[in-house]
């Protein structure tokens, strides 16, 4: 797959989708096209994310660890976005996404999309003052 | 030390300065006749006189006025030719001579800075010795040279002339020197003036510096506080002073000069108003006139000569007496403290006895006070306490790095302060709290505490031989070390191995007790190994390749993880230029920002028809980096993580794709052309996804590929390594070899994944040892900047307990280290050292519980000393270390 296909595929997910074409060029060029291998995590609860993850291709499962064991509370394929969250707001992961088969990834670093003056923390402080 | 110059001149080369004497002295006769040929030639060849007869006999041989001509012309050359010989003889004795006195003061000076006592250095900086030993004395060793034959030959020249023109006529020799009795007056009085001002730059200079090594040290702060106009301006001030000081030498100098040139030039209108008038009287012979005239002008230059001379012995003599006070230090050690090897206190125990031992800082402060202290063989000893409560220096006297005030310490039944370094550098061993690195290797690094003497020659060929024959010779009558520093110094028995060959495994070993082992293998898998040294090695390395390939090619879940070099394959994970050469660049001909630029690379792309391509592709690449960067700051992190093009350079290719756009690529200049090209050549298939290398594209770099290998000139073999399947990359680094291929992108997590495989595969093959090894020839950098300071105290303990001393002694050694770490570290130097004495002196408290004994210092008392658990009680000095935690 090509970076301009990539665009294609960003430009169809709405968390991207008001991003002007250049831009989006860009953050495909820069972003990494990370392959995971069944069982391996993307992400782990509890851990501080530094990036969101696009499926290209591929299953994944979200599950919740809770008193009672892990539940899975989603399967996310191609076109889901994953952790989005952690990109947006600097909190921990609230869930652990496990590759169910092969899954192809765009790996969106927290760099690439916001500057680091214009997160979210910056913004509430904003709204106090 | 020699107290003036010349003193230190006799002492050390009388005979030298007495052979040049008699080498000068040797020399006057024939300048003499030199200077009276001229005269027989006019008076007598010419007859300027008029009153000679030919044929005329000369030394009972006759001659026609011709001949005589010829015979006197040709004895006038031979003369020329013999002065010059002298002259030539003279000056390389001479120089030589200079040489071999400036390597003995040079000598001289470094072996005191490593005598000197360790405060001095608290007042004496870096910045300060190392002028003084390398720019300072440099003068001096030419002026040694002429010290004492200069004058000689200078004066005996000047005085020689003199006689001869007395002998001519008195009237005239004394109208030559009629001037001289102004210029003694006069000079000396200006010198001393320049004197002065010498001494004051000297000391500026050193001023400046020892702020300029200042300024390296402590760069990072003058960043971290803006402080750079600060130290601009101080600097500065400085130089100002020196320029100052200079100008003013200068001017004076000038002066001097200029007195000299005006008063030798007055001197002609002597001859030629005296002489003139003596000639027209007919009292002197026109021949005699012209010869003293000439004899006047030979005159000038040893006078010169002689001013010159004294203008050198006067900076010689100050900057000689500027640099030996600071040399000489009170309180240096002996130097038969470094030279004595015997040591007379073996089989005594290494035990301590102190009583009412005293210890006052240089600032006069008490450092420690009325200690009195046993300490018997094999104790284990933790010393505890504030900083700067004693233990620190408690330890410091205990390695003889610092000297006791008062009161005495008894080290194995001996005072400690008369024993040579012989015993107190071998039986003690202390590790401070910033362990010194010394830029070499590791290996290196871990060796240096058990190299004391030379022990065994080096093997060498005749030509070697006869070559340190001669260096050990001119280092001999220099003063100078005769030791071999080629020669094997490790002492193997100290460390408790038979020899060499089993000494790596030792060094592996203990690496393991300072929990160092796994920085080396990390360091070995990137370090490179010599196939052609050690040949075995990289023969089980490849046995490792084959291993990984295998381990690889076995799983699924790793199979992706590599894509392996095959020579007729593309490799997508790989740059073109990677998959061009096919091999490793060795020197800078093929590396990435110069491939492009390369002759042959380009020949190549031209046999094959691809420099159309490339450009086209470059032209494409330049295009989007300008697209996607353009509207981004330029100091933003994409550029360097992400862009082929470098935000400086992005206008100028932005103005190359609109030149190329309008003209076509063809008619772009060669510059241009080159800078284009250079793109493709950075681009990786799997990770810029460009679209730009489609599978012909593949195909037919891979042509390139072979056309590059089959059409190598011989020149360039050298400059690049190629990659084969069977033969160790001794370009690449060990990981690289055994990898034998590039690490895939976008399969998650892949290099630690890889690293695992590797190092597991390495162990299946007993080859992990090897790797470290490879680490130990690691280049720590200058003072081991290239390591942790972690890693760096952690080589300072193992150097000292490889070499296996009866005393440990450890102020804070293991501080750096990370505080998990630090009690494993602590455990295995205690195994390690077993039945050794050990002292420990630490930070925490907690740390202490794993040794029999414990002080705790306070003010420079012993105000506790016991058994941990026995001191662990309310209000003991012990839990309040403790408790500060």
């Amino acid at each position: 797959m090509s970076i301009n296909q990539e665009v294609e595929l960003l430009r169809n997910i709405p968390l991207f989708a008001k991003i002007e074409p250049s831009k989006l060029k860009l953050l495909a060029f820069t972003s990494e096209r990370l392959t995971y291998q069944p069982d391996q995590v993307l992400c782990r609860q509890g851990d501080m994310g530094d990036a969101a993850y696009i499926i290209i291709e591929g299953e994944a499962s979200v599950r919740i660890a809770t008193a009672s064991g892990d539940i899975e509370v989603a399967r996310l394929g191609a076109g889901d976005v994953v952790g989005e969250i952690a990109i947006l707001c600097d909190v921990p992961r609230t869930a652990t996404v496990r590759a169910v088969d092969r899954v192809t990834t765009l790996k969106i670093t927290k760099e690439l999309v916001l500057p680091t003056d214009q997160r979210v923390p910056a913004d509430r402080h904003r709204d106090h003052a | 030390m020699e107290s003036s110059i010349y003193r230190f001149i006799l002492r050390y080369s009388k005979r030298e300065q007495i052979v040049l004497l008699i080498m000068t002295g040797l020399s006057f006769p024939f300048l003499y006749y030199s200077l009276d040929l001229p005269k027989r030639i006019i008076n007598e060849a010419l007859d300027a006189k008029g009153d000679a007869t030919f044929p005329i006999t000369w030394l009972g041989v006759e001659f026609g006025q011709l001949e005589f001509l010829w015979t006197l012309s040709g004895l006038f050359l031979a003369l020329v030719c013999i002065n010059g010989a002298f002259k030539y003889a003279i000056n390389v004795y001479r120089g030589q001579l200079g040489e071999r006195m400036l390597r003995r003061l040079r000598f001289e000076l470094y072996s005191r800075v490593l005598r000197f006592p360790l405060g001095r250095f608290r007042r004496m900086s870096q910045g300060e010795i190392i002028p003084m030993v390398t720019a300072e004395v440099e003068p001096l060793g030419g002026f040694i040279g002429d010290s004492i034959s200069l004058p000689a030959f200078q004066g005996g020249t000047l005085i020689t002339i003199l006689f001869f023109m007395f002998m001519q006529d008195p009237v005239l020799g004394l109208a030559a020197i009629s001037l001289y009795p102004i210029q003694a007056y006069v000079i000396p009085k200006l010198q001393r003036q320049v004197n002065l001002l010498a001494k004051e730059r000297v000391r500026t200079v050193r001023a400046l510096s020892d702020k300029l090594g200042e300024s390296v040290s402590g760069v990072q702060e003058i960043h971290a506080n803006d402080a750079a106009r600060l130290m601009l301006a101080r600097f500065s001030e400085r130089l100002g002073r020196i320029y100052e000081i200079r100008f003013e030498i200068y001017k004076k100098k000038f002066f001097i000069k200029f007195l000299n040139n005006f008063l030798a030039q007055i001197t002609p209108f002597f001859f030629y108003a005296i002489g003139g008038y003596l000639v027209v009287r007919g009292d002197l012979s026109l021949g005699a006139m012209v010869a003293v005239l000439a004899a006047y002008k030979d005159l000038s230059a040893p006078w010169k000569e002689l001013l010159g001379y004294y203008e050198r012995k006067e900076d010689a003599r100050i900057k000689y007496e500027q640099v030996i006070e600071q040399f000489d230090a009170p309180g240096s050690l002996d130097p038969a403290h470094q030279s004595t090897d015997g040591d007379d206190t073996k089989g005594e125990p290494a035990g301590y006895r102190s009583s009412n031992l005293g210890v006052v800082d240089d600032d006069g402060d008490t450092q420690l006070d009325g200690i009195n202290l046993r300490l018997e063989a094999g104790e284990r000893v933790a010393l505890l306490g504030p900083t700067n409560g004693g233990k620190e220096a408690l330890t410091l006297v205990l390695a003889r790095l610092a000297s006791p005030t008062t009161g005495s310490l008894a080290f194995a039944g001996r005072d400690i302060t008369t024993l040579p370094e012989a015993v107190t550098g071998r039986r003690i061993g202390y590790v401070g709290p910033s362990a010194f690195v010394f830029s070499t290797t590791i290996r290196e690094n871990l060796l240096l505490g058990a190299m004391h003497r030379p022990l065994a020659t080096p093997q060498r060929n005749e030509t070697e031989q006869a070559r340190a024959k001669r260096f050990v010779a001119d280092a001999a009558v220099s003063g100078n070390s005769t030791d071999d520093p080629q020669a094997d110094w490790v002492d193997y028995g100290a460390i408790g191995v038979p020899d060499g060959t089993t000494l790596s495994q030792r060094l592996v070993e203990i690496l393991e007790d300072v929990d160092l082992q796994e920085d080396c293998y990390q360091l070995g898998l990137r370090g490179a190994l010599d196939p052609e040294s050690r040949p075995e090695a990289a023969a089980r390395l490849l046995e490792a390749r084959a291993g990984f390939a295998e381990r690889l090619a076995g799983d699924p879940a790793f199979e992706a993880l590599v894509e392996p070099f095959s020579a007729d394959r593309y490799n997508a994970n790989a740059s073109v230029a990677e998959n061009l050469l096919f091999g490793t660049p060795v020197d800078g001909t093929f590396a990435a920002d110069t491939i492009a630029a390369a002759p042959y690379v380009r020949r190549i792309l031209d046999t094959v028809g691809l420099t159309g391509d490339f450009l086209t592709m470059g032209r494409d690449m330049a295009a989007t980096m300008v697209e996607l960067f353009a509207d981004l700051p330029s100091d933003h992190e994409f550029f360097a993580q992400f862009s082929f093009i470098s935000p400086d350079d992005l206008p100028e290719f932005q103005a190359l794709v609109s030149r190329a756009d309008r003209g076509g690529i063809d008619a772009l200049a060669e510059d241009d052309r080159t800078r284009l090209l250079s793109l493709p050549f950075k681009l990786i298939a799997a990770r810029h996804r460009l679209g730009l290398l489609d599978d012909a594209m593949k195909q037919r770099i891979l042509e390139a590929r072979r056309a590059f290998a089959d059409n190598l000139p011989p020149e360039l073999a050298g400059s690049v390594a190629f990659f084969s399947a069977d033969a160790y990359n001794a370009a690449a680094s060990v990981q690289d070899n055994v990898l034998f291929g590039k690490i895939a992108y976008g399969e998650a997590d892949a290099a630690a994944r890889v690293g695992t495989v590797i190092s597991e595969v390495l162990e299946s093959l007993e080859l992990r040892s090897t790797v470290i090894e490879v680490g130990l020839d690691f280049q720590v950098g200058i003072g081991g900047s290239r390591l942790t300071a972690a890693q760096r105290q952690k080589i300072g303990i193992a150097r000292v307990l490889l070499r296996r001393p009866d005393v440990l002694v450890f102020n804070d050694a293991a501080g750096a280290i990370d505080s998990g770490a630090q009690g494993r570290v602590m455990d295995r130097v205690l195994g390690d050292a077993e039945d050794r004495t050990v002292v420990w002196a630490m930070q925490r408290a907690d740390l202490a519980r794993r040794f029999k004994r414990v002080l705790v210092l306070r003010g420079g008392r012993i105000v506790e000393d016991g058994a941990p658990d026995v001191l662990d009680r309310d209000g003991s000095a012990f839990r309040a270390a403790a408790g500060d935690e």
